[in-house]
């Protein structure tokens, strides 16, 4: 909830950077160690071994080079989700909405991926991949302008956004634009385009690289940009702001737009470099899931990446702990509940290690409905 | 009447540290029956800590507080209370959307089992409110009361729950110079029914009227105890600051130009729509300080808002410099050389979680050196920083230090200094020295009075008339959102203004104060 | 001075003809549709009734938390984890009655969880909400197992002679328990908040609780006693959903109640009655899309139309009226003043 001061750019001692990451990163850790040995008792509760449940888990996430494969590929729109979320939170809005952001994309991603024939690989993905982005943002923007221009708070318009979306996907992949190939019954879309699927290049996946590079750009608006300076002085501070010149409607718009390009950017890279098609119950969590990550990130957008990957692990392995101990996979969300638990909770943390609170920008959402 | 009443308060060597700073240390005080005692000092002298111990809202870290030579330990409010201690706080402690009685009964609850019934308390408050002069009506909801009203409300508050200890924090300074000569008369009355007073204060004059005794504090440590009879102002002055201060502000001939800020009919609405600013014309010269007098709440808020462009315009035109700036934005209107120091500095003016450096190029960050189209030069701003700290002498440790670490003072100064970096046309300054120490303030008023010099047109809104009357060349006085008179600074009065600020009609007041020894103000006569 | 004795108090004396107007229209309404189709109308008023039962339930947990200057953006999860538990307390037990109380007491367990979050822990309260609502998809999803079987659910009881009144009496005089103690508790918390001690207590520590603290009221003493309460009221609100009117749990079966009830408590400017209006707003779009098959026959021809939408757009009713309330109310209510701040003396 606390930022540390690694990131200001205005940094006089030079050791201090690292100096205070090391520190930043003592309640994260501390928070997936905890969280993992609640989660060992749950386990132990129901009846199972703890340790051959979190070997297997780990086994199915990091055994093997395919183990990893799939780690990386689970991580992929987690990243995405992750900046999404950190990136409203910078301009204290809390975009529970991801979720949604993500289907729109995904399905706008599918419908350019399949309804152009024949358009080169150069051409057809980016058209895609951006059709998608833009349509979560789209989605996100109505929470945006109603935040801005009515108060309604993100919170509640967000996820009821993400219901709508879930209506809205399903009937489109069950009507307009279903899969109408015969055999065919469940509600999906065609499978996209050979040439909209995203290639790997050198051995990685083009959507995990993209990601990455969303991760840099993501850090780069904020810390090194006068809209990064804009955005954070909103989430701080939205009265100053207003005062210092800023227009807050504006930057409450911008934030939920640039959120859920995003999101909507995760969606659609998952669609053309994982699944190669649109199906109704995709990526159900992810924006539960973008949050812990956001919040185990500290909101720092390079941080998602690591934050991502251990939750990536956690879901590649939870079919095999599943099959190995016969521990439901949800164990996975009760887990990653109790890591945002003590994350937020930091002060139960820091009490047991005896760590002074951290100066600097912190996360604020709590200023209540409306202005 | 004995020689020596009974004490019916006494403190014993407090002392009371927070994180950084000692608050208070050895402090010991004590309290006659029927007696008033000033604890005068400045801002951040500890005088609130000190009295909000006494109230149990802290506890001392060491010393003791005997009441009626009994020692106790308070670690409440209900405790102090139940011992008879009332307090009326600087911020008031009322719920705005509650009326009168039910703030009141607050937390002393009368009914029928856990249901309210208000009726005996309405008897308990009209008497009390008969007794003692305090006028108030106790279905009236709060939020539709002047302070002068609210404050009654308080101190009915704490005679409802028997106090007869009451602690006054800094209670006038919100008041008109009439209406503190009201709170003095009912000071006066609860004294001679043998309540005993503390009354919180940095302005001398006050103490010095109302005062039986009066103790002085400085960085937390009594630093002396006097007499109305034996102090002066410039005695008092000196105890409280700890060397010799300036009292006048000293400041040459203004040589007012061009107009510079034009208002003409502006009206403006607050929050609730209710229309605040009703029709304000006024013109502010280069070179010259315009002072807008008037109690708190009167529109002067709302007003600087929709110059600042922070708040609609209603209807009517707001100029600067000739342009129409009615309703721009508060970025152009800061671009035409508009430098606005607000009112809530911690709220409005600074992003406490940012650096100095940060908050130093709050609103400059996007134009050259500072930034090259939307990338930031850390650098410059860091260098702009360092400049700033040494030419307005802000005390930080260094241009990365947060800004929340700074005292009040040196928080003023960031933002004194990140307005009048720019160049500077028209300076509006609202409240600039509230709640800050002596030296800040010289510094402040200092930089103020230099601005003028140099040819901006200054309009500063201040609760405080004396600041008002010792900086500003012309006073205008604002009551219910209109101006009600404009005045030459040089010639104007604490009564006068004082008059002005409560509504009083400008001709008649005018014309009675120039009668003023054979015809008192009929208003205050008829209230006596 | 003495004048004031005679003055009544404003709110007294306004007289709410909007709210007459717009209640009395809906009155005439309903009359000329069940002169039209009785059968129809009146099960799309029980129903209304019914399906607006968890949502009133929700926003009073609302209204108490706030009211006292916790933002509980967590009823969500409060009334999930209730109605998974309140469903095992039923196979378990098999007392209804017995699973209702576990369904409060579990909801006065996740609202204490809160309140410690909230409150002591000084974790920002929205995300302490999440938090819950997390926690709460997580464990339901992971203890639960396929296949258990339950025992009933808590049936309507009539109430003689009333039950016979046409419309009214199948509507309010024949409902199960939880909805009749959703209608007693909109009374009775409109008469703790604003007629005793308690609840101008709890209406100060929301508003202004520097003010309250100073009289001597234990602030945070009163917020975690109210987030207790509201925690109760979210249990109850689940135990309807599994022990009233599913019969057994399913996944996320809140299915984003609990923020359409934030947003009726909102609608309503956190009063009881007032939200009770948003509820049954909320009920009859519900209840609209439940009875859709049974309805489709019945409708005019002018409205033939909506009998042939996609189900999918009749689902998203309910969350594009939250999203339009929440747009069209927030401005103009005005919450507790001091929600969501941590209450630190100075």
């Amino acid at each position: 909830m606390e930022r540390a001061e690694s990131q200001s750019p205005l940094q006089a001692d030079r050791l201090a950077p690292v100096r205070s990451l090391l520190r930043a990163m003592i309640v994260p850790v501390a928070s997936v160690v905890v969280a993992l040995a609640i989660g060992a008792v749950i386990i132990a509760l129901s009846g199972a071994n703890p340790l051959v449940a979190y070997s297997a888990l780990f086994e199915g996430g990091l055994g093997s080079g395919r183990a990893i494969g799939r780690t990386l590929e689970k991580a992929t729109p987690l990243i995405f989700g992750g900046l999404a979320v950190s990136l409203a939170f910078k301009c204290g809005l809390f975009n529970i909405g991801a979720q949604g952001q993500l289907l729109l994309g995904a399905i706008f991603a599918a419908f350019i991926g399949f309804s152009l024939q024949g358009l080169p690989a150069v051409l057809h993905i980016p058209l895609a991949l951006l059709v998608g982005a833009v349509m979560g943002a789209v989605w996100a923007a109505i929470a945006g302008t109603l935040k801005a221009f009515t108060g309604a708070h993100e919170v509640i318009t967000t996820i009821m956004l993400n219901f709508v979306a879930f209506n809205l996907t399903d009937w489109l992949a069950d009507g307009p634009w279903k899969d109408r190939s015969p055999g065919n019954i469940v509600a999906r879309t065609p499978a996209v385009a050979p040439e909209a699927r995203l290639p790997d290049i050198a051995g990685v996946p083009l959507g995990m690289i993209l990601a990455v590079l969303a991760a840099i750009a993501v850090w780069w608006l904020i810390w090194r940009t006068t809209i990064g300076f804009e955005l954070r002085t909103v989430g701080q501070n939205a009265s100053a702001a207003k005062y210092a010149g800023i227009s807050v409607r504006r930057m409450t718009v911008l934030a939920m737009v640039a959120s859920g390009f995003l999101a909507g950017l995760g969606g659609a890279v998952e669609t053309l470099g994982v699944v190669g098609r649109f199906q109704p119950g995709f990526n159900v969590g992810l924006g539960f899931q973008a949050i812990t990550i956001a919040l185990l990130a500290r909101t720092n957008p390079i941080a998602v990446i690591p934050a991502s990957l251990l939750i990536g692990v956690m879901q590649a392995g939870a079919s095999r702990m599943q099959f190995n101990s016969g521990v439901a996979s949800e164990i996975i969300d009760v887990i990653q509940a109790i890591i945002l638990f003590f994350v937020a909770a930091d002060s139960i943390i820091r009490w047991v290690l005896r760590l002074r609170a951290e100066e600097g920008e912190r996360v604020t959402l709590s200023s209540g409905w409306g202005s | 009447m004995t020689a020596e009443p009974e004490i019916v308060l006494e403190a014993r060597n407090i002392t009371k540290r927070f994180p950084g700073v000692v608050a208070n240390e050895n402090v010991s005080l004590k309290l006659h029956r029927g007696e008033v005692l000033a604890l005068l000092g400045e801002n951040g002298a500890g005088k609130t800590t000190l009295m909000n111990i006494l109230y149990g809202l802290y506890h001392q870290d060491s010393g003791e507080v005997l009441i009626r030579g009994e020692p106790v330990r308070i670690s409440s409010p209900s405790e102090s209370i139940k011992r008879g201690i009332g307090m009326v706080h600087q911020h008031f402690m009322l719920v705005p959307v509650f009326t009168v009685a039910e703030n009141i009964i607050l937390g002393a609850e009368t009914g029928n089992g856990p249901f309210l019934d208000l009726k005996v308390a309405r008897q308990r408050i009209r008497e009390l409110s008969r007794q003692y002069h305090l006028d108030v009506d106790p279905d009236a909801y709060v939020k539709d009361l002047s302070v002068g009203q609210q404050q009654r409300v308080e101190i009915i508050k704490a005679l409802y729950r028997n106090a007869d200890i009451l602690i006054l924090d800094e209670p006038t300074a919100v008041l008109t110079p009439q209406e503190t000569e009201e709170l003095f008369a009912i000071i006066r009355s609860l004294t001679a029914r043998g309540a005993s007073v503390i009354f919180i204060s940095h302005k001398l004059k006050e103490a010095l009227a109302i005062a039986d005794r009066i103790m002085v504090l400085r960085r937390g440590r009594v630093v002396g105890e006097t007499t109305p009879r034996e102090a002066t102002e410039r005695s008092l002055a000196e105890m409280m600051v700890g060397r010799s201060v300036m009292l006048e502000v000293e400041k040459g001939e203004a040589h007012p130009g061009a107009p510079v800020l034009t208002l003409e009919n502006v009206t403006v609405l607050d929050d609730r729509g209710q229309q605040v600013v009703n029709g304000v014309s006024l013109e502010v010269h280069a070179g010259e300080i315009l002072g807008i007098a008037g109690v708190q709440g009167n529109g002067q808020t709302e007003l600087v808002e929709a110059i600042t462009g922070l708040r609609p315009v209603h209807s009517g035109r707001v100029r600067i410099n000739g342009r129409d700036v009615t309703n721009a934005s508060p970025r152009r209107i800061s671009e035409t050389g508009c430098a606005h120091v607000p009112e809530d500095r911690q709220e409005d003016g600074l992003v406490l979680t940012y650096t100095v450096a940060d908050n130093l190029v709050l609103n400059t960050y996007y134009t050259p050196p500072f930034a090259h189209g939307i990338v930031r030069d850390d650098r410059a701003i860091l260098d702009h920083a360092n400049r700033l700290i040494e030419r307005y002498d802000v005390r930080t440790p260094g241009a990365l230090t947060l800004v929340s670490a700074l005292s009040g003072g040196n928080k003023q100064k960031v933002i004194i200094a990140r307005e009048l970096s720019r160049e500077v046309r028209l300076l509006i300054a609202a409240q600039p020295t509230r709640g800050i120490d002596v030296g800040s303030i010289e510094f402040i008023h200092q930089q103020i009075i230099a601005e003028r010099d140099r040819g901006a047109a200054v309009l500063l809104v201040s609760a405080e008339l004396d600041e008002i009357m010792a900086l500003s060349d012309r006073i205008a006085v604002m009551y219910h959102g209109r101006i009600v008179a404009t005045l030459p600074a040089a010639s104007a009065t604490r009564e006068e203004l004082g008059l002005l600020m409560a509504g009083a009609q400008p001709v008649n007041a005018a014309s009675e104060l120039a009668t003023d020894g054979h015809e008192p103000v009929n208003v205050q006569r008829r209230g006596v | 001075m003495q004048i004031t004795d005679t003055l009544a108090r404003p709110s007294a004396a306004r007289i709410p003809w909007v709210t007459i107007g717009v209640w009395g229209g809906l009155a005439i309404l309903v009359l000329v549709a069940y002169l039209r189709a009785p059968q129809a109308t009146t099960a799309v008023l029980t129903s209304t009734i019914r399906q607006s039962t968890p949502i009133i339930l929700g926003a009073l947990a609302g209204i108490m938390c706030e009211r006292s200057g916790v933002i509980n953006i967590g009823i969500e999860g409060m009334m999930l984890i209730s109605a998974f538990l309140g469903f095992l307390f039923n196979v378990w037990t098999g007392d209804l009655l017995l699973a209702t109380m576990g369904a409060l007491l579990v909801g006065a367990a996740v609202g204490a969880f809160h309140a410690v979050m909230s409150i002591t822990l000084k974790v920002d309260q929205i995300i302490a909400g999440t938090v819950i609502n997390i926690l709460a998809v997580g464990l339901t999803g992971y203890f639960y197992q396929q296949g258990l079987t339950t025992r009933g659910k808590l049936a309507p009881v009539s109430i003689p002679v009333l039950a016979d009144i046409p419309i009214i009496g199948p509507v309010f005089f024949s409902n199960p328990p939880i909805t009749y103690a959703s209608l007693i508790l909109i009374v009775v918390i409109h008469v703790i908040l604003f007629r005793t001690a308690w609840g101008l207590r709890t209406r100060a520590v929301g508003e202004h609780p520097a003010a309250a603290d100073t009289v001597g009221i234990a602030v945070n003493r009163v917020r975690y006693i109210n987030v207790i309460i509201g925690g109760m009221l979210a249990g109850l609100a689940g135990g309807f959903l599994t022990l009233e009117s599913v019969g057994s749990f399913e996944r996320n079966m809140t299915n984003g109640r609990g923020f359409v009830s934030l947003a009726v408590m909102i609608f309503g400017k956190w009063t009881p009655f007032g939200a009770w209006g948003g509820s049954l707003l909320f009920g009859f779009a519900n209840a609209l899309q439940s009875q859709i098959q049974f309805l489709k026959n019945q409708l005019p021809p002018w409205l033939a139309w909506i009998g042939d939408l996609p189900p999918q757009f009749i689902g998203m009713l309910p969350y594009v009226l939250t999203i339009a309330v929440l747009a069209g109310f927030v401005g103009r209510a005005r919450p507790p003043a001091a929600i969501g701040k941590v209450y630190e003396k100075e």
